[in-house]
């Protein structure tokens, strides 16, 4: 018996061995360092001396970190409550369908999920080219101009949400399609038989039903969303970079551009921050609902 | 009670069904213009370049595979193709074959640090990796890996999710299939490749999928290890072609279209396993 116990006890160290060592190695230790680095005066690569919070105290006078954290704050507020009721919206419409309609349908809403970033932004550079876009013809009707989007200020962000929300919604659509599938045919039946109108269904029958889909779809696209670095990047590249900052991008730019490791590192754990707190706050929110 | 119910029943049908029939149309109005943008990539790339200037026409007038042939003859494409598998490929299988193993253990076994690994992988799921790209790259500088496929592949293992998923589902075997098994004689190891595994083929699948998918499309991380062009992936890799040739935008496209092909063809193919994949890592029951 104690030689079994033995051999479970290594048998699992040697399963979970690999698995340990990276997350020790990819993982554990650049968070540590991470934290240590912000604390340095350092370059990228190379000797830094201790610096204290020196770093910390430039943040809070930092005007471009001021603007990352508000551009940040902007396409969040732009994506993530929007996405999510298109993305619910969506979800009620193909969930009428049936058969190869509804996979047709759905495949057409759910691909541009699967394409790499770049190729959305190629997509959609050319859509809204100032001189040949194909969508040009139908902003000018707004505007009475043609409008170059990637180098106008006010369109720039809008712009990037709608095409964020557009790439990024089919993990939104399956969530809810799911959630609209768990809720059991015989409470749609019973309404029918009360007579509840179409409205009256949706209201009182399936938008509470789905409530638990709708938070995790907000919450997960909130966490991922103050992440956001590829689609702002391409689209602002030979622009005015620093008007249209956010966090992600400007940690790129401190750390590979710049060249300094030490207040890179500061504004990662800033983001850092930012992310795990929001994290922690819907945990605590899921656990309150929980217990009510 | 009944009886007006029913007189009511057939007018209220076939507004019902007006309705009905209009909400469908409605939705597919609405996946035509949500598909339109890949559309108009499609018919850009099979257009000659001067063309894609001159007509906005639903259809290429001239259709050619011009583009697509120069950009496989004038840019590092293959080459991008290339990395962009290995490195894919790498991931997928290492993320698969380490989250499936320390999965099983937490699952199955007893262990010390059992409790502890859980709860650090669980905790992991909430950290930001972009917050990590700097000591990344110190890192993978420290051992020289910087611009190699090995560099590039580390830090993309870090997926807290795959065993998240492979722990809940091994938590669902019957007791008496490993009973069974052990009297049999069988060791952990073949209690995990003949008999758990294959009892999950289908989130191995829907998992690897999305792996590979998501390791495909990966920017940032590829983006700052690779600085060779020789060594980037395909979505590092095509945007460099706009710097180099302009805006070109048929052969653009046509590499786009290229970039896309590999992971558009696995979600159109394996379409129920990526919904699975995506339902199951955000924890909803399919």
């Amino acid at each position: 018996m104690l030689k079994s116990r033995k051999t479970e006890i290594l048998t699992a160290l040697v399963l979970v061995g690999p698995f340990v060592a990276l997350y020790a190695w990819m993982f554990l230790y650049p968070t540590i360092q991470m934290v240590h680095l912000s604390f340095m005066d350092a370059p990228l690569i190379g000797e830094g001396t201790w610096a204290g919070l020196k770093n910390y105290l430039k943040l809070f006078s930092d005007r471009i970190f001021r603007t990352a954290v508000i551009n940040t704050a902007y396409f969040v507020l732009l994506t993530v409550i929007p996405g999510t009721v298109v993305a619910l919206v969506i979800a009620l419409m193909v969930s009428r369908l049936n058969g190869w309609l509804q996979s047709v349908i759905l495949a057409m809403f759910f691909v541009p999920y699967v394409l790499p970033v770049t190729v959305v932004y190629f997509i959609w550079d050319w859509l809204v080219n100032v001189q040949f876009g194909v969508l040009q013809p139908l902003i000018e009707q707004f505007t009475g101009r043609p409008i170059n989007i990637w180098r106008t200020i006010p369109w720039f962000m809008p712009a990037v949400a709608i095409i964020t929300i557009w790439w990024t919604n089919g993990f939104s659509i399956l969530l809810f399609l799911a959630g609209i599938r768990n809720i059991p045919k015989e409470v749609y039946e019973a309404a029918a038989l009360d007579g509840a109108s179409r409205s009256q269904v949706f209201w009182r029958i399936t938008w509470p039903l789905l409530w638990p889909v709708t938070v995790l779809c907000l919450t997960i696209q909130l966490i991922l969303q103050l992440k956001i670095f590829d689609q702002v990047y391409l689209f602002s590249r030979g622009g005015r970079t620093q008007v249209t900052m956010v966090l992600v991008q400007y940690i790129y730019e401190q750390a590979f551009q710049r060249n300094n490791g030490g207040y890179a590192a500061t504004i990662a754990v800033a983001l850092f921050v930012i992310v795990v707190g929001f994290s922690l706050l819907q945990l605590q929110a899921a656990r309150f609902r929980r217990s009510m | 009670m009944t009886a007006p119910a029913a007189a009511e029943r057939p007018a209220g049908r076939r507004h019902f069904d007006t309705g009905s029939l209009l909400l469908t149309a409605l939705t597919v109005i609405t996946a035509c213009i949500w598909f339109f943008p890949i559309y108009w990539a499609l018919v850009t790339s099979f257009r000659p370049e001067d063309e894609t200037v001159k007509t906005m026409s639903p259809l290429p007038l001239q259709p050619t595979l011009d583009a697509y042939i120069y950009m496989i003859e004038n840019s590092n494409l293959l080459v991008w193709y290339l990395n962009s598998t290995i490195v894919s490929v790498s991931v997928t299988v290492l993320v698969v074959l380490l989250s499936a193993c320390c999965g099983y253990a937490i699952s199955q076994l007893r262990f010390p640090g059992r409790t502890a690994l859980w709860w650090m992988i669980l905790a992991s799921f909430m950290i930001p990796v972009p917050a990590l790209i700097v000591n990344h790259f110190i890192i993978i500088a420290d051992v020289g890996l910087v611009n190699t496929h090995l560099g590039i592949i580390l830090p993309m293992l870090i997926a807290p999710v795959t065993a998240i998923v492979y722990k809940q589902f091994f938590d669902t075997v019957p007791r008496e299939f490993r009973e069974a098994a052990v009297m049999d004689g069988a060791n952990e190891f073949q209690l995990l490749f003949r008999i758990f595994l294959p009892m999950n083929w289908g989130i191995t699948t829907a998992l690897a999928i999305i792996t590979f998918i998501g390791a495909w499309n990966s920017f940032l991380w590829p983006f700052l290890a690779a600085q060779s062009e020789r060594m980037m992936t395909m979505t590092v890799g095509i945007r460099s072609v706009q710097d180099a040739w302009g805006v070109y935008y048929a052969k653009l496209l046509a590499g786009a279209v290229l970039a896309g092909f590999p992971v558009a063809a696995a979600y159109l193919l394996f379409q129920r396993r990526v919904t699975q994949a995506i339902t199951l890592s955000a924890g909803i029951k399919g």
